[in-house]
């Protein structure tokens, strides 16, 4: 493994994800993703591997080890030198996307030390940033994304014109290239059926609602994405204040039903987070599916104060660790689906002793 | 998203319908679609993938009559990138910068059901090549007002806008206002 990367892949959590971010008690985290193209050369979808060669190097040259605001030590990493269960590794813990990790030959990633900033080079666009924040911080993430963007555009001419915005590959990105989404967890909502009945309401906002784990429409740990679909004729500004205000009212939502389920089910509430945790005490196999319901449950608990020796970032950081990238990291070889089982029931026991001692 | 019929599967197609000049978001899976006729069987079913490419499908049946005219606009060519406006169509992504402008004058109704009706940029102005552009927004306006002056033989005043217009093009901001 190159020297550089193994604290990307060594640590579930990344260091800016243990900080304590407003309303961390429903929101895991904010992202702001601004995706940028150079002028001069034809996006990846279409260009011949030398054509984008320039970039990697521009990146390599002007930004490998620099460092920006809070933003300290900037480290490239090149697809073509990783292994699959280290790209797999990058995705789980979203500095990359799984559409770079398909990739090899000149693209890769600039990865900030504290992994707040990441900044994929060549994978749909030339250029993606994405920024991170722990709780809801919508304001001070287009702020900092800003002036990042403005770091980054000193060396490079962007693709921008005046009637259309930032130039993207793909039509839905135009504009301002701009997707902010904010992750939350949900389990009051979805567990008395009410979040299926939002979505479409918040469908009809222009804002997305999808699950960042698990397929299709199934969100595994309750947690849901929560994004801007518009990207064109509308300001970063505006977009993130109608993204604020729809989050708002889910946080809101989600603590009433929070308050009524321990109100009108209290033992019943109780016995599911205890079981759960129980389940993720003692097993000796567990699937990723019952591992995302137990942990949504253990969260519940600890956020209604039902268990208050376990830290909240509990949720985040086994959700991670248990995905089949990182469990095959730790093991440092190719694990079957039983295999994983297995291990992650392991894993799941060590961390929650380590959480007792 | 979930299918909006059945509320079971997750809704993989998302249609527009004109319902008495209204226009209406389905959200549908494949089975729904067919069963409530939503698509027939024959025609291509479009998944979020091709979204756009379903776009055209939508437009083309329309104009279908105008078979000219789309055959003109399918073969135009990105000077550029080589993308050609049916690849743009096929794979939804543009090739390159100068396909927007290459593909320009069928662009607004992509964009207008991609971003609800918008089809101009309005956000952040990048910070260092924004100054050009803002020089060249001056630049046109100078120009216009510099025409008007010429027409009313107001030379003296015509003379002063002269300058500015130079001042800017050499990219000296002091010669702005
Ligand atoms: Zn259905
Ligand atoms: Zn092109």
């Amino acid at each position: 493994m190159i020297m550089s990367l193994q604290p990307f892949i060594n640590e579930a959590i990344s260091p800016w994800l243990k900080e304590e971010g407003p309303n961390n008690d429903i929101v895991l985290s904010t992202r702001i993703r601004l995706a940028r193209n150079f002028d001069k050369f034809p996006f990846p979808i279409i260009a011949d591997k030398e054509e984008l060669s320039p970039i990697v190097q521009l990146i390599q040259d002007e930004y490998h080890h620099q460092s920006f605001d809070s933003y300290q030590d900037l480290e490239y990493i090149s697809m073509e030198e990783l292994q699959p269960i280290e790209k797999r590794v990058l995705v789980e813990k979203h500095l990359i996307s799984p559409n770079l990790a398909e990739k090899s030959i000149n693209s890769g990633v600039l990865i900030s030390k504290n992994e707040q900033v990441s900044v994929m080079v060549n994978e749909e666009d030339h250029i993606r940033m994405q920024l991170y924040f722990p709780g809801l911080q919508l304001e001070k993430a287009l702020e900092q994304a800003f002036t990042f963007d403005d770091w980054l555009e000193e060396k490079i001419d962007y693709a921008f014109d005046e009637h259309r915005g930032y130039l993207t590959s793909c039509p839905t990105n135009v504009g301002t290239g701009m997707r902010a989404s904010v992750m939350m967890h949900l389990p009051a909502l979805t567990l008395t059926q009410k979040m299926n009945k939002m979505i479409p309401a918040i469908n009809q906002l222009g804002l997305v609602v999808r699950g960042i784990y698990g397929e299709g429409s199934e969100a595994l740990g309750n947690i849901f994405q929560i994004s801007n679909q518009v990207t064109l004729g509308r300001s970063e500004v505006d977009i993130i204040e109608d993204l604020q205000s729809v989050v708002k009212k889910l946080i809101e939502q989600e603590e009433f039903a929070r308050q009524l389920l321990v109100e009108q089910s209290e033992l019943r509430l109780e016995d599911r987070v205890f079981r759960s945790y129980g389940t993720l005490k003692y097993s000796r196999i567990i699937e990723s599916k019952e591992t995302a319901r137990c942990l949504s449950d253990l969260r519940l608990g600890i956020d209604v104060g039902y268990i208050d020796h376990l830290s909240k970032t509990i949720l985040n950081e086994l959700m991670i660790l248990t995905q089949p990238g990182f469990l095959q990291q730790y093991a440092k070889e190719t694990l079957s689906a039983k295999e994983r089982d297995i291990r992650r029931a392991s894993i799941i026991r060590e961390r929650l002793k380590l959480e007792n001692g | 998203m979930e299918c909006q019929e059945c509320h079971e599967r997750p809704a993989t197609l998302h249609l527009t319908k004109m319902v008495n000049g209204e226009k209406l978001e389905i959200h549908v899976c494949e089975k729904c679609a067919k069963e409530k006729g939503y698509i027939s069987y024959e025609e291509e079913a479009y998944s979020i993938h091709d979204l756009l490419a379903g776009l055209f499908n939508f437009e083309s049946n329309i104009s279908h009559n105008q078979a000219t005219n789309k055959e003109k606009r399918e073969t135009l060519t990105c000077p550029k990138c080589g993308m050609t406006y049916r690849q743009f169509t096929q794979i939804g992504k543009f090739g390159c910068a100068s396909c927007y402008a290459t593909f320009q004058d069928h662009l607004n109704p992509i964009f207008r059901r991609v971003h609800s009706g918008n089809t101009k940029h309005d956000g952040k102005i990048p910070k260092r090549q924004g100054k050009d552009l803002q020089n060249k927004q001056l630049v046109k306006d100078y120009k216009t007002k510099l025409q008007q002056l010429i027409e009313n033989e107001q030379f003296e005043e015509a003379a002063k806008v002269r300058d500015k217009i130079k001042a800017l093009e050499n990219n000296d901001v002091e010669g702005g206002e």
